[in-house]
């Protein structure tokens, strides 16, 4: 080249922290902060930490299978059977209460339901190579199906007492099993996502997934990996739901797919794929927690806060474009 | 540097002998007034002035052929010209009137058709609908009048010979019959200024000539064509006028006749560069590739070479010859039926792009922007993609590292960009072809394979990219290059095997290795020696 | 070339028949003229709102909130009724056709004008009309002594021997059939989902192409709620519940392509036929009701397969006619 001047190349224009600073999860979360401090001037029983540990139950089950959605989006697929997993995995446990297994065997059967589902809907994805929106619609009434097929209008209940630790037990002080259990999974997604060789090929394939296989990623292996753990985090949240309510019907978690989904998506991740952060989905599920306890407190019934939730995952996505295009 | 075998290809090398320069066809009586005319065109986009104050004339009956490098603004007139960009300033006049198109619709009802780079077809709408659509004939209830669509589309298809039923879906269809119904599309309108943007970029060598005998027949029916090419010959065989854009500026305009490649070159670079393929003198070592008889079911069959150490080893063909797919079954992408691949007399066993670059084989494919560059990440992380094992330590990230990798070759290749964590999206394409060589030769590869390496980037980058490749020969690497463009091939190879339709059509090497010996095999012309 | 065309409709058609026949064959009652009316005409809400998820499908959007939709438009006509007994059906109907457009539009705008993902925003507006309804109705329920005879009574009307939802589900469903061939808005629906790069080129409007299919979904959505109201005799909060995704599964059954552009009238409403005939030949094989659901998944994971293999094939064909010419 002609006038090459050997210029010098900065690693970074912006620094991490400057970038933080703009980043959707900082909006997020002064958004959180406001609603907190708006519940707390409304209701003065919301600055309570037995009251504020209760409201963590309103979506650490979802959150957790959040975490493992949220690397599925960025992949550039969906799984829209979380919610019939659950029902699934809770029906296989319950069959297993009604043949008498104990605790050990029922967590083991939750885990192994949820891998097993995880692993139908990776092999429709990655081998058989259909779109995973319509898959996981299908596998979606096929585990919910199954579920009604097994159980029919009845319930299934006499889950063994230490069962109940899971979703009624604490650890310490106010800090439940799960709240625990929500913490440590979102420390091991962050990592899993932001620090490894696994999380930047996860980035690689939504933003590009040809480019990446032709980088030398396997596409599809890494796809039937998040595929499974989605499965996983689902069974996991089968047994935490299960063991709160003590009890299984067909029904169970109906709906929640939706819930994780927005969750997900108000968590800053991009739908169509290749960008997001697991502290906004962890920013995401307190956003949707409070909002719901807070509204709770003062009586607003669950629809209505369903209404709120829906004009905040419509609205953290307008507002934005609509700014620029003002601007603009 | 030396000048070598070839280098200096004049563009007469591939004019038809029996046809007579473009210009001389058209009788003076015809040059009239221009019947489009823009003026001071200047369009803006943040942070980039894509266009400024530029000036186009096209004439009835007349080719004018704009040149330019990539970036220099071409895309973006035919969006202004075509209603899809509104110019922030400047006159567009029609036969002297002035004109808008605020949107595609309106440039089409003055009469100004594209046939895009981009296919612009419509796989699950018929023949006739792509012909037709955004203006189908309607019934009185505005009801789309089937029957009429299907005869006007007979009529247009049998004027350019092309015998399709109208009513198949498009999907039906080969590349070569669709390219038909694009142009069918242009003529549907009765247009009076065609563009043709790179048209015969995807196109075998008979096809263009059929779109050569093509525009031609529109020149005679007295339409304004502005053909946009790359390729030097197919501008002399047919423009008879010429604009070069250099930088979104006017670089220069006029007869063809009175200009030659040179002159066209400067005018579009700004300074002289003289085509210099650079010298290699080194010979080429041991063999570290050996391929036998792979076979794939419908791409290629029976295919065997080798490849030694500092050599570059050229792949020539026309376009479905089945080259890319070759080095793609090589490198993994997809699996070929039978034959090995060895490296280092080590046969291997290769079912995805990881086993081959984890063997030291690795492959800069055709279409950077899709397969090459994963845009949205930054710069240094698609560097550092393959070689992730590399720079981490047990599967966890260590970004000093990958900066550090980074840095090294994209300071080697002499990258243009504001910063190492730049998203590659923002980056020109020949910094971007920078990036995924760089990513290849931070795994340290053994073989790197290059697929139409210098296509649709500019001259500049394009003599970066041959002097990087002889480099790396010289560093003793094995390199294959797939590539179209014959000056390339013959400047930079040390042998070349063609391909025609999957098989192995020759190989050439030495004095043999000249532009028509390989056009003759790639065609399959009787006769062909060597 | 037809043939192959045809033959994803054609083996669909295969397929329903061998299941009636297979029905027949043990229970012949249900191929009775009377039963297989009462089968379709208990479909005819699915194929309506199948026909609108189709049009929303192809141009490469989907439509969550239909369901949402069709029960709120259900539950303002129910109230609308209670209110005013004496309304007139022309206008109750009229209202729901705005009503449903209406939200239909919104859906439309936000994905036209702000150009968020289709998903996101009908998932967003699925949950937000469903919450309406419980603004509106404080989560009563509107039953059937509440409902006047005559706003109960118009979908069961029998014109010429079939119920007034039956004939206006065909209504619907010929105009699909017309519309989608014979008006530029049909062939701009293929257009836009099949290639939206293209259609800018073209002078199409790839948001307001599917801004109208929006419209025309969340139409036909509103329409569908007061029949089904009016139909059950019944309006409450949760009515429809979790049928959006039914509906998404008569298309993907149908061959309408999730990838936009692909896919035919006939097809969905082929789809739409086959969960009905399903759905209602369970109770009478003698299969728990609660089969349905697992059916239904199955089905939907199968067509999906089946459609992926089909257009792959194709592509091989293709690839060697290419070879051919060049």
């Amino acid at each position: 080249m002609t006038d090459a001047t050997a210029r010098h190349i900065p690693d970074r224009l912006v620094s991490p922290a400057a970038r933080l600073l703009k980043s959707w999860e900082t909006l997020l979360l002064a958004v959180a902060l406001a609603i907190f401090v708006a519940n707390s001037l409304a209701s003065p029983y919301f600055l309570n930490a037995w009251n504020l540990s209760d409201a963590t139950f309103n979506f650490t089950e979802k959150a957790m299978i959040a975490f493992a959605m949220a690397l599925l989006i960025i992949s550039g697929e969906i799984d829209l059977s979380v919610a019939s997993i659950i029902a699934l995995a809770s029906t296989a446990m319950g069959a297993a209460v009604q043949a008498g297994a104990g605790t050990p065997v029922l967590v083991g059967i939750g885990l192994g339901t949820g891998l097993a589902c995880g692993a139908v809907n990776g092999i429709l994805v990655t081998r058989m190579g259909l779109p995973s929106i319509v898959v996981t619609i299908g596998t979606m009434s096929l585990f919910r199906g199954i579920s009604y097929i097994a159980l029919g209008d009845k319930v299934y209940k006499g889950y063994p007492s230490d069962f109940g630790y899971f979703g009624q037990g604490y650890v310490w002080w106010v800090f439940s099993f799960e709240l625990v259990l929500f913490a440590i999974l979102a420390v091991v997604y962050g990592v899993l996502l932001h620090k490894t060789n696994f999380g930047r090929a996860v980035y690689a394939i939504g933003n590009n997934p040809t480019a990446a296989l032709f980088s030398g990623i396997r596409v599809q292996r890494v796809k039937f990996i998040l595929f499974l753990l989605t499965g996983l985090m689902s069974g996991i949240a089968a047994i935490c739901l299960t063991s709160r309510l003590g009890s299984t019907r067909p029904s169970i978690a109906f709906g929640w797919e939706l819930e994780v989904v927005t969750m997900v998506v108000l968590g800053g991740v991009n739908i169509l794929g290749g960008s997001g952060t697991i502290p906004g989905v962890v920013i995401a599920a307190f956003v949707m927690g409070l909002v719901t306890f807070g509204l709770g407190l003062l009586n607003v019934p669950g629809i209505v806060m369903s209404i709120f939730i829906g004009c905040l995952l419509i609205g953290v996505i307008a507002l934005p474009r609509l700014w620029t295009m003002w601007r603009g | 540097m030396s000048v070598r075998r070839g280098a200096a290809l004049a563009p007469d090398t591939f004019r038809n002998p029996h046809m007579r320069h473009a210009a001389d066809t058209v009788p003076a009586e015809v040059l009239g007034l221009p019947v489009l005319t823009l003026e001071g065109i200047t369009k803006s986009f943040p942070g980039v002035k894509a266009l400024s104050e530029v000036a186009l004339e096209l004439y009835p009956g007349q080719v004018t052929a704009l040149v330019g490098e990539n970036g220099a603004g071409k895309s973006t007139i035919v969006k202004v010209l075509t209603g899809i960009y509104q110019p922030d300033a400047g006159t567009i006049r029609l036969d002297g009137l002035p004109v808008t198109f605020p949107t595609a619709r309106a440039a089409t009802e003055a009469g100004i058709t594209a046939i895009h780079q981009e296919t612009v077809l419509f796989d699950e709408l018929t023949v006739a609908e792509n012909i037709f659509i955004g203006h189908a004939p309607r019934t009185r209830w505005g009801l789309i009048d089937w029957p009429e669509l299907r005869r006007r589309a007979v009529e247009i298809l049998d004027r350019i010979d092309a015998r399709l039923d109208p009513m198949m879906p498009l999907k039906e269809l080969g590349i070569a019959n669709k390219h038909l119904v694009a142009i069918a599309r242009a003529l549907s309108i009765d247009a009076r200024v065609v563009v043709m943007d790179e048209p015969t970029a995807a196109l075998s060598q008979k096809e263009i000539e059929e779109l050569y005998d093509l525009v031609e027949r529109l020149k005679a029916e007295g339409r304004a064509i502005l053909f946009i090419s790359h390729k030097f010959d197919e501008i002399f065989r047919i423009a008879d006028r010429f604009t070069v854009f250099r930088d979104g500026a006017l670089a220069g305009s006029g007869l063809m006749s009175d200009v030659s490649e040179s002159e066209l070159v400067r005018m579009m670079v700004g300074r002289s560069v003289d085509h210099i393929f650079p010298a290699r003198d080194k010979a080429p070592g041991r063999e570290v590739l050996r391929v036998e008889g792979l076979s794939h079911p419908t791409e290629f069959d029976d295919l065997s070479f080798t490849l030694c150490e500092g050599e570059i080893l050229g792949f020539y063909g026309l376009i479905g010859s089945g080259r890319s797919e070759l080095m793609q079954a090589i490198f993994g992408i997809t699996r070929a039926s039978s034959g090995t691949v060895s490296l280092d007399g080590a046969a291997l066993n290769i079912r995805a792009p990881a086993d081959a670059i984890a063997a030291g084989i690795v492959y800069v494919p055709e279409d950077r922007g899709k397969q090459g560059a994963v845009i949205g990440l930054p710069i240094f992380q698609n560097i550092t993609l393959p070689s992730l094992d590399q720079t981490s330590r047990q599967g966890f990230l260590k970004l000093a590292r990958e900066f550090a990798l980074a840095r090294t070759y994209v300071e080697r290749l002499e990258l243009r960009a504001a910063s190492l964590d730049q998203d590659v999206g923002n980056l020109s394409g020949g910094n971007q072809q920078k990036v995924v060589i760089a990513k290849w030769l931070a795994t340290k590869p053994r073989v790197i394979i290059l697929d139409e390496p210098t296509k649709g980037i500019d001259i500049g980058s394009k003599a970066a990219v041959h002097a990087f490749m002889a480099e790396l020969a010289a560093e003793g690497l094995a390199v294959i290059m797939v590539s179209s463009e014959i000056p390339e091939i013959v400047g930079m190879s040390d042998r070349v095997i063609v391909m025609r339709e999957g098989l192995m059509a020759a190989k050439v090497k030495g004095d043999d290795l000249t532009p028509e010996v390989l056009v003759r095999h790639a065609a399959g012309i009787a006769g062909a020696s060597g | 070339m037809t043939y192959l065309l045809k033959s994803r409709e054609a083996l669909l058609v295969g397929v329903i028949l061998v299941l009636v026949a297979l029905i027949a064959g043990r229970f012949p009652a249900f191929v009775s003229p009377g039963n297989l009316a009462r089968v379709f005409n208990d479909t005819a809400p699915l194929i309506i709102l199948a026909l609108g998820q189709t049009v929303v499908i192809l141009t490469r959007c989907i439509d969550l909130s239909v369901a949402a939709n069709l029960a709120l438009t259900g539950m303002v006509c129910a109230m609308l009724n209670v209110a005013m007994p004496d309304l007139p059906i022309p206008v109750i109907l009229g209202l729901a056709l705005a009503l449903g457009a209406t939200m239909g539009a919104i859906n439309g705008l936000l994905v036209w004008l702000l150009t968020i993902p289709p998903i996101v925003v009908t998932l967003g507006t699925m949950t937000i009309y469903r919450g309406t309804i419980f603004l509106i109705s404080d989560g009563q329920w509107v039953n059937a002594h509440e409902m006047s005879a005559a706003f109960t009574g118009f979908p069961r009307s029998v014109l010429l021997g079939l119920p007034m939802l039956s004939w206006i589900a065909i209504l619907v469903a010929a105009t699909f059939l017309l519309a989608v061939r014979l008006t530029p808005l049909g062939r701009a629906f293929y257009a836009v989902g099949g290639n939206p790069h293209a259609a800018v080129y073209t002078g199409l409007d790839v948001g307001r192409t599917q801004f109208w299919a929006f419209v025309i979904s969340g139409t036909l959505a509103g329409l569908t709620g007061y029949l089904w109201v009016a139909r059950y005799s019944v309006a409450y909060v949760d009515i429809a519940g979790g049928f959006e995704l039914e509906v998404v599964a008569a298309c993907v059954i149908g061959g309408i392509s999730i990838a936009g552009g692909a896919g035919t009238i006939a097809g969905a409403i082929l789809g739409a036929l086959f969960l009905g005939i399903v759905k209602n030949a369970l109770p009478v094989i003698g299969v728990s009701p609660f089969w349905q659901m697992a059916i239904s998944g199955t089905a939907i994971v199968i067509a999906v397969a089946f459609n992926a293999r089909v257009s792959r094939a194709k592509g091989r064909i293709i690839l060697k006619r290419a070879e051919g010419h060049a």
